[in-house]
């Protein structure tokens, strides 16, 4: 990929926010990280690739007049599908109950190749908010991003999917950075341990053979906090109703991180 | 004024004939330019493809199954104690080993597939449309073709049987991705026939999602993960 000479017309980093296990936050981790970066200037858009249970529009209480689903059909262009979210970034929301794209399909595949190369131009960074699970829809949509984002709760449960998800990608997929954010943090510090205890069995058992090892980075963690279960319940963003909440700074903190140097 | 003779030495070597229509017109330029890509991509000793068309073939195959999802398998083939063989028979014998197991591996499969030397010693077998319950049969169809095909050394009057090693992948579906990656995991395969005592075939488990007991007790036996449960 080639960077432009101009940086207001540099093409978008497409970031696909993952977890494997469903429930962990990845579309909560995703709107309010979007939040945050718009707030340090980036120009954001989220795309709900959730196709099958799209739920951005619940989590921040938008009702979509133009979805993914009708520029798939054909029935709408896809600049009228681009919406405005609060705190200042663009959303493109699926529409729920999309059972027909829950599968792969060759017009699928098509589709949402031309979605994300039509958006680069005109965002800093476009989120990809991919389902749960490491369905071929799935492994798709992260096939499509230039880095990936793994959210991860201290749950045991949580942590093997992650890790077979993230196996399943270094072994199939092209090599590329993949992030770490652990949702829920019962503890200040658990971030690095769970990066760590990820990374461990990555070396010993995904790593050996192959040319580019793959190396988890920490983005942040995110303490649990009763701020958030309160935001989502009012369906507005955590950094709009508690910017000063604990979860929020970690949030923050986070995108902070995801900023180009 | 445009020079063939370079071009057109290198044709008559490799047994092509001129092409018929006048010189300079255009279908001569056309049919000499198809001869030239022709031969440019043909490995020499073998006339299977090289490895510059071979690594086309692949990339243009990863692109295909992207978005078909059509099953394709590629197979890494290789030659057992090849460095004996030519340590003890001679270099010839070794070309001629590598001629006959060229023959025999594009004896094994579809006119739509592609049979490739990509190494010294080493093959490469690219079949799209392979549905994945038939790679185990006919990566073994490819070996046993291989080692019942005996080659007989003019200069010793007898004949030498080979083996080789098979290790295979299916190419990823629905998904952007390298031809470097499909490689390195059928490579990943050869590897593993070799190390299990050549002769047979390898290909790679589908499950590669799969958490195995000894992961999961590595991943879950830190200490602060411990105390959670």
């Amino acid at each position: 990929m080639s960077e432009s000479v101009h940086p207001g017309r540099a093409m978008a980093r497409v970031i696909a926010v993952t977890s494997g296990k469903g429930g962990v936050g990845k579309t909560f981790v995703s709107a309010n990280l979007a939040a945050a970066l718009a707030r340090a200037g980036q120009r954001v858009l989220v795309l709900d690739a959730d196709l099958g249970l799209a739920n951005l529009d619940v989590v921040l209480n938008l009702c979509a007049r133009v979805t993914l689903h009708d520029v798939f059909g054909g029935r709408a262009e896809l600049a009228d599908a681009l919406q405005p979210a609060p705190c200042g970034f663009t959303v493109l929301l699926a529409g729920s109950g999309l059972l027909e794209y829950s599968r792969m399909t060759p017009v699928l595949h098509d589709r949402l190749v031309e979605v994300v190369d039509a958006v680069r131009p005109d965002f800093d960074i476009v989120l990809l908010d991919t389902g749960a699970g490491i369905s071929d829809v799935v492994l798709f949509t992260l096939s499509l991003a230039d880095e990936l984002l793994v959210v991860v709760t201290p749950e045991p449960t949580s942590l093997t999917d992650a890790y077979a998800a993230i196996k399943l990608l270094a072994t199939t997929q092209a090599a590329r950075p993949v992030r770490l954010l652990v949702n829920q943090a019962q503890q200040r510090g658990q971030g690095l341990v769970v990066r760590a205890q990820l990374q461990q069995v990555l070396d010993r058992f995904v790593n050996p053979p192959l040319d580019q090892p793959l190396q988890l980075a920490l983005l942040g963690e995110v303490p649990y906090d009763a701020a958030v279960r309160e935001s989502i319940q009012q369906r507005l963003l955590l950094l709009e109703t508690f910017p000063g909440s604990p979860a929020a700074v970690g949030i923050a903190a986070a995108a902070g991180k995801l900023l180009p140097p | 004024m445009l020079r063939f003779d370079a071009a057109l030495a290198l044709l008559r070597q490799s047994g092509q004939a001129e092409p018929s229509a006048a010189r300079g017109s255009v279908a001569y330029l056309q049919a000499l330019i198809d001869q030239l890509v022709d031969l440019s991509s043909r490995d020499v000793l073998t006339g299977l493809a090289n490895r510059r068309s071979f690594e086309l073939a692949l990339a243009r195959e990863v692109d295909r199954v992207a978005r078909s999802a059509e099953p394709a398998l590629l197979l890494m083939i290789d030659i057992d104690h090849f460095k004996r063989i030519n340590d003890s028979h001679g270099h010839a014998a070794g070309d001629l080993v590598i001629s006959a197991v060229a023959k025999a591996l594009s004896d094994s499969v579809r006119p739509m597939d592609l049979a490739a030397r990509i190494g010294g010693e080493e093959f490469a077998l690219l079949l799209p449309n392979c549905p994945t319950a038939f790679g185990p049969q006919v990566a073994s169809r490819v070996r046993q073709r291989v080692a019942r095909q005996a080659v007989t050394l003019p200069s010793e009057g007898r004949r030498l049987s080979v083996t080789v090693s098979v290790g295979g992948a299916f190419a990823p579906q629905w998904v952007r991705s390298t031809p470097g990656i499909w490689l390195q995991r059928a490579d990943q395969q050869l590897y593993r026939a070799k190390a299990e005592g050549r002769d047979r075939c390898c290909l790679e488990q589908p499950a590669a999602g799969s958490v195995s007991r000894q992961e999961r007790e590595m991943l879950l036996g830190g200490p602060v993960i411990q105390d959670l449960r």
